[in-house]
């Protein structure tokens, strides 16, 4: 919402500089956006007078121009400009001015050999517009030395507010001076233009309603009056300046009083072209597939929901949206039927949408007009019009009738202080109330003294008592409550994340730890890539998705590090280690969505380096990853067993689950090659998901037990069917003796010749770990034999000679 | 026999000459062994007179002793040389790079969000989750945004596509980020009741300055007959002390605002500086909008089963802007964190950064 000062000065008695008004709109929720004002940039343009335009002695297209400033020194200026002429009045800029439109400060200097001291400009050398076929020319009367900014009317500083949605009032200038006034911004003067108007003769056309039973609420009141004998010509400079100012071009009188009227009170209005209009006008709904176009030169498909304008023949506007092209006002008109109207803002809301049709109207009428609008506002444009067009005005025609309930509510003085913490008193809570407009009484009652506050009918926001201590808190001014803290609830406060919560801080931390990066990608992906990982979930497909590369939510939060990892490769950089901790999605139920850590690493293990072992990632890597998490989350990694049913996008051969019995904790493995190949990829990936949610609580540690006897280290190596896990082999060998076997590491994996086809050696070192006294040899030997015995019991495992 | 002075010069000169320490011991015991020459005469003293045996005895004893410390210094003297000798030989070019390493790192927006945790943590606020995929009536309706409200429009929602066909559907929409998660947590609890729930947000906008995926954090804070609008300053004054470090509780504006779930609203902002292109949080003359907060409204307690006229509640929204609260608490080029979160990758940057980082994603 745009305004400049001198308007809002038309409602606001006020000695305040633009710059204070601004921090107070700030404060007042009227957001404050830009403060602009033209005379700044515009200092140095003056009007001058071109005593002398002379031929450029070497130049064929220049002209040695004599400029008078303004304080009878004659300047010379060499001026390429066409219409440089003797005796015109231009606009001069001296030496060391600055020229926004060539980005330049002037300096003195010779052009062709002869001296040029400073500028005769065009707009766009201003950069006020586009505009360079010549040196502006000014109105002969334009005082010489005076501020161009001042003569052109551009000295007025522009606000741009932002208006919350609630404050629908506040889209006219008058309802910001309100609210500036109550807040001791100056005094809200009255305006005599609101007062009822007399007409002259009967109407010549009607307003009528025609709404089915029910939709009567759909435009409950139209009124206007038709004139007659006007001049549609240019609407006033001082009308035309402050449209222009707010962004809005200056059309012909009619159209600039109806827009000018909408944004000084905040009131919509339309005009007829009444030679055009067959009959009465009617308020109905429209007929399924009407169809009109607007003035916005646009036709639109009308539905039965939409409340329409129609005369005798067809449709003539959209209500409370667009006038019709037809019907519009031309210079040559000479007779109007105007409109004030009051609709239904969830039907205008709807229409609007509907249609795809933004309009001012549209704007206002959505987000609720004061229902009393229709009297006055009509007043005020009858007065208009008949002042800047002339000719005669009818006597008023209306249909329906206009809601004038205003609604009662109750404050108690000492609910402000409750819940705003400052306690503001009676009297100080009416003189606000009053101030914006409100009608207060007083009493004293069981709950202190209250004020029975009748809401304004341009508050349509104001519906309980919570909004009048707003309004209260909110023009008193927040700064004025006192700042306290909250006080404890217990002297130490309780973790603010529980042990669940906190599992996947700690999975973050582990990973990062492990070189890893975090990455934080979207919910969403590309429905293209999800089949990739096992299809989409249609009950999370986006009806409206930003692009179609994010159109569902994402099933597998893995799906989004390929695509980063992708892309990094693209860029050249391959080698990457990325990981997420976030949301996948499995359904749109309230617990359908699940807490993974993913990650993967690309590429080789190190750069090119003299010294590492460089290769490229395998299963392994993302196994030690995901063990790395589960450990850090809490899991129980020792009871973990191993299955190799990874999901499908993960190689067959070289991924496999981490378990707790039937619950996977964890997945890990190399991608699918049909997967790299979907994003154009290098492979091998080592890629992980560790499913945060599903570790069990976290038991109390056990303690820790430390033994004062020597370990023993025994390594035995077996021979075996290449297929045997060898999880298998360290299992049995755990299970021979499971007081003494504290650890069983797999240290050595050989195939080859010696061996066999099919055939593998698995070396293992057990350790045994005596608690209560030294291990004898003949002691050490029976375990080994118990070891060697399971082995090659659950598994056919033989010792190697 | 030779005389003793005449043997003592001969093995010192011998000790003297040993190059190695093998050499060394040879002279030893060829001097001082059971058979060596010392020794040897040693043993003969006994067939000497008295007098004789006393006068020569000393001697040799004398020759035996400076025999003996002769050994001892050059031994020291020549496992010194050998000591140099050998780190001589071990020396390597420490000049050459060192083995690579990777620092992993957490993602700004996590650290923030954990900042964010910490802080209303120490005030006792608890940290609330929610589901992402929300229906109509926990996004809306329970929050006091009526049906024709601009955020139920499909172009700030994000809508799920229903029975397959393209059709927003009204159950469920991913969460605006007006929604917040202590929704449900009021329906469950009883005031008092602390909680913020950062996280995930989703708005159908997308462009430079604006994602669709929003980390967000809210906060809701009750307390039966005691909490006002001075504690919500309070509090987010506070936590912008905390969270920018910054000692005195300066540069906090409060100004009146908006929200459907909130009355009396707020947006507060905090005093910075834009100088020479630099942001600088607390100083200077312009302002940074980081949060909008209010006073839960009524008619949102009474959705979440909470009598609103007895317990005021505030609710205080921070960190909308989670993004740009990461981007000032930890200061990187701006232009690698403004970019799409979701294609976040971290790209490795060379040394000149600029080189590589014109467009896309990046994160540092």
């Amino acid at each position: 919402m745009k305004f400049t000062l001198s308007w809002l000065k038309d409602h606001l008695d006020t000695q305040a500089t633009a710059e204070e008004i601004g921090d107070v709109l700030t404060n007042l929720g009227l957001e404050l956006e830009s403060l602009e004002n033209k005379a700044e940039a515009l200092a140095p343009f003056r009007v001058a007078y071109v005593k002398e335009a002379a031929q450029h002695p070497n130049a064929d297209r220049l002209k040695v121009c004599t400029v008078d400033p303004g304080d009878g020194s004659d300047v010379q200026v060499i001026c390429g400009a066409p219409n440089a002429t003797t005796g015109m009045k231009g606009v001069f800029a001296p030496v060391g001015s600055y020229i926004p439109g060539i980005d330049t400060t002037l300096k003195a200097g010779k052009i062709r050999g002869v001296e040029s001291n400073g500028m005769l400009v065009s707009e766009r050398e201003m950069g006020i517009s586009d505009a360079h076929e010549g040196i502006i020319e000014l109105d002969p009367d334009a005082p010489t030395g005076e501020p161009f900014a001042r003569v052109m009317g551009l000295d007025d500083p522009v606000f741009d507010i932002a208006i919350t949605p609630n404050r629908a009032d506040c889209l006219g200038v008058r309802g910001v001076a309100r609210d500036l006034a109550a807040a001791g911004l100056g005094t809200l003067k009255d305006d005599p233009r609101l007062a009822a108007v007399a007409g002259s003769y009967d109407p010549p056309m009607q307003w009528r309603r025609d709404l089915p039973a029910g939709a009567g609420d759909a435009c409950p009141y139209v009124g206007g009056r038709h004139f007659r004998g006007l001049k549609n010509g240019e609407s006033p400079a001082w009308m035309q300046q402050r449209l222009r100012a707010i962004g809005l071009r200056p059309i012909s009188a009619l159209v600039d009083i109806t827009n000018y009227v909408t944004f000084d009170l905040g009131r919509p209005l339309h005009v007829f072209d009444a030679g055009k209009v067959k009959g009465d006008l009617t308020m109905r709904l429209a007929n399924d597939g009407e169809q009109l176009e607007a003035l916005d030169e646009q036709t639109y498909t009308l539905d039965p929901e939409t409340v329409v304008i129609a005369d005798a023949a067809s449709v003539q506007g959209i209500g409370g949206l667009m006038g019709g092209q037809e019907s519009g006002v031309t210079p040559d008109t000479t007779e109007v039927f105007l409109e004030v109207a009051l609709f239904d803002p969830v039907r205008i809301a709807k229409a609007g949408r509907r249609l795809g049709l933004l309009s001012d109207a549209r704007f206002r009428f959505e987000r609720g007009l004061d229902p009393e609008s229709a009297d006055w506002g009509e007043a005020v444009a009858t007065r208009l019009i008949q002042e800047i067009c002339g000719g005669e005005a009818s006597h008023l025609t209306a249909a329906g009738e206009i809601p004038r309930d205003r609604p009662q509510i109750d404050l108690r003085v000492k609910r402000v202080a409750e819940l705003g913490g400052l306690e503001i008193g009676a009297k100080t809570c009416r003189r606000i109330l009053d101030d914006l407009g409100f009608e207060t009484a007083g009493s004293k009652g069981g709950d202190g003294e209250v004020i029975q506050a009748t809401v304004p009918p341009w508050r349509v926001d104001v519906e309980s008592e919570a909004c009048l201590i707003e309004e209260v808190l909110r023009i008193n001014g927040y700064d004025a409550i006192p700042t306290e803290p909250l006080p404890p609830l217990t002297a130490v406060p309780q973790a603010a994340v529980t042990p669940a919560q906190r599992r996947g801080e700690l999975a973050r931390a582990a990973l990062a730890t492990r070189g890893m990066n975090e990455a934080v990608t979207f919910s969403f992906m590309s429905s293209r890539h999800a089949g990739q990982f096992g299809g989409q979930v249609p009950d999370l497909h986006l009806a409206n998705p930003i692009s179609s590369e994010l159109d569902v939510m994402r099933p597998v939060v893995l799906a989004n590090l390929v695509e980063a990892g992708a892309r990094n490769a693209d860029r050249g950089f391959p080698d990457v280690a990325l990981f997420e901790v976030g949301p996948q999605y499995i359904s749109a139920a309230p617990d359908g969505q699940e807490t993974v850590a993913a990650g993967l690493r690309a590429g080789h293990t190190a750069p090119r380096h003299w010294d590492a072992r460089r290769r490229v990632h395998d299963a392994f890597d993302a196994k030690t990853d995901a063990l790395a998490a589960l450990t850090a989350a809490g899991a129980p990694v020792d009871n973990l067993q191993v299955s190799t049913d990874a999901p499908q996008w993960y190689h067959p051969g070289r991924s496999g689950a981490l378990r707790l019995g039937k619950q996977i904790l964890a997945t890990f493995g190399e991608l699918h090659p049909k997967v790299l190949e979907a994003y154009d990829m290098r492979g091998p990936v080592a890629a992980f998901e560790v499913f945060v949610d599903r570790l069990p609580q976290t038991k109390k540690r056990s303690g820790l037990t430390l033994s004062s006897f020597q370990p023993v280290e025994r390594d035995f190596a077996f021979i075996l069917d290449a297929g045997v896990p060898a999880e298998d082999v360290i299992r049995a060998a755990k299970g021979a003796d499971k007081d003494l076997i504290a650890e069983v590491k797999l240290f050595d994996v050989y195939t080859g010749d010696k061996l066999g086809a099919g055939k593998k050696s698995l070396a293992i070192a057990v350790t045994l770990q005596p608690t209560e006294k030294t291990l004898t040899e003949q002691e050490i030997d029976a375990v080994g034999r118990k070891v060697i015995e399971q082995v090659q019991k659950k598994t056919g495992g033989e010792l190697r000679g | 026999m030779d005389e003793p002075e005449e043997l003592k010069r001969t093995l010192l000169a011998e000790v003297e000459g040993a190059e190695t320490l093998d050499d060394l011991e040879q002279v030893r015991v060829s001097v001082l062994g059971k058979k060596g020459r010392l020794t040897q005469q040693m043993k003969q003293l006994g067939q000497l007179d008295p007098e004789e045996r006393k006068r020569v005895g000393q001697a040799l004893n004398a020759v035996k002793d400076a025999v003996q410390q002769a050994i001892e210094t050059r031994k020291a003297s020549l496992a010194d040389a050998e000591m140099q000798a050998r780190l001589e030989r071990e020396r390597v070019d420490v000049t050459l790079p060192a083995r690579p390493f990777d620092l992993g790192r957490v993602h700004p927006i996590s650290r923030t969000i954990e900042e964010m945790i910490q802080i209303f943590g120490a005030m006792g606020f608890r940290v609330a989750e929610g589901p992402h995929v929300e229906d109509d009536f926990h996004n809306f309706t329970a929050l006091n945004i009526p049906p024709e409200h601009p955020a139920r429009q499909e172009h700030d929602t994000f809508y799920r596509r229903a029975d397959g066909r393209r059709r927003p559907a009204a159950r469920c929409c991913a969460r605006t980020p007006r929604r917040c998660r202590s929704a449900p947590c009021e329906r469950s609890r009883q005031p008092p009741i602390r909680v913020i729930a950062p996280g995930r947000t989703f708005r159908s906008d997308d462009d430079a300055t604006h994602t669709p995926d929003v980390p967000s954090g809210r906060g809701a804070g009750d307390r039966p007959r005691a909490s006002h609008m001075g504690h919500l300053k309070g509090t987010l004054i506070e936590f912008c002390r905390a969270f920018f470090e910054r000692r005195r509780p300066a540069g906090c504006r409060f100004r009146a605002s908006y929200f459907p779930f909130t009355e009396p609203s707020a947006e507060v902002d905090i005093r910075c500086s834009w100088d020479g292109g630099q942001l600088k949080i607390g100083e200077g003359d312009d302002w940074l909008e980081i949060l909008g907060c209010g006073m839960v409204h009524p008619k949102v307690l009474e959705n979440c089963g909470i009598d609103p006229q007895h317990i005021p509640g505030l609710r205080l929204r921070h960190g909308d802007r989670a993004r740009g609260d990461a981007e000032v608490r930890h200061p990187r080029p701006a232009h690698l964190l403004r970019f799409r979160p979701a294609l976040a990758a971290p790209l490795r940057l060379p040394a000149d950064r600029d080189a590589v980082a014109g467009e896309g994603p990046v994160i540092p």
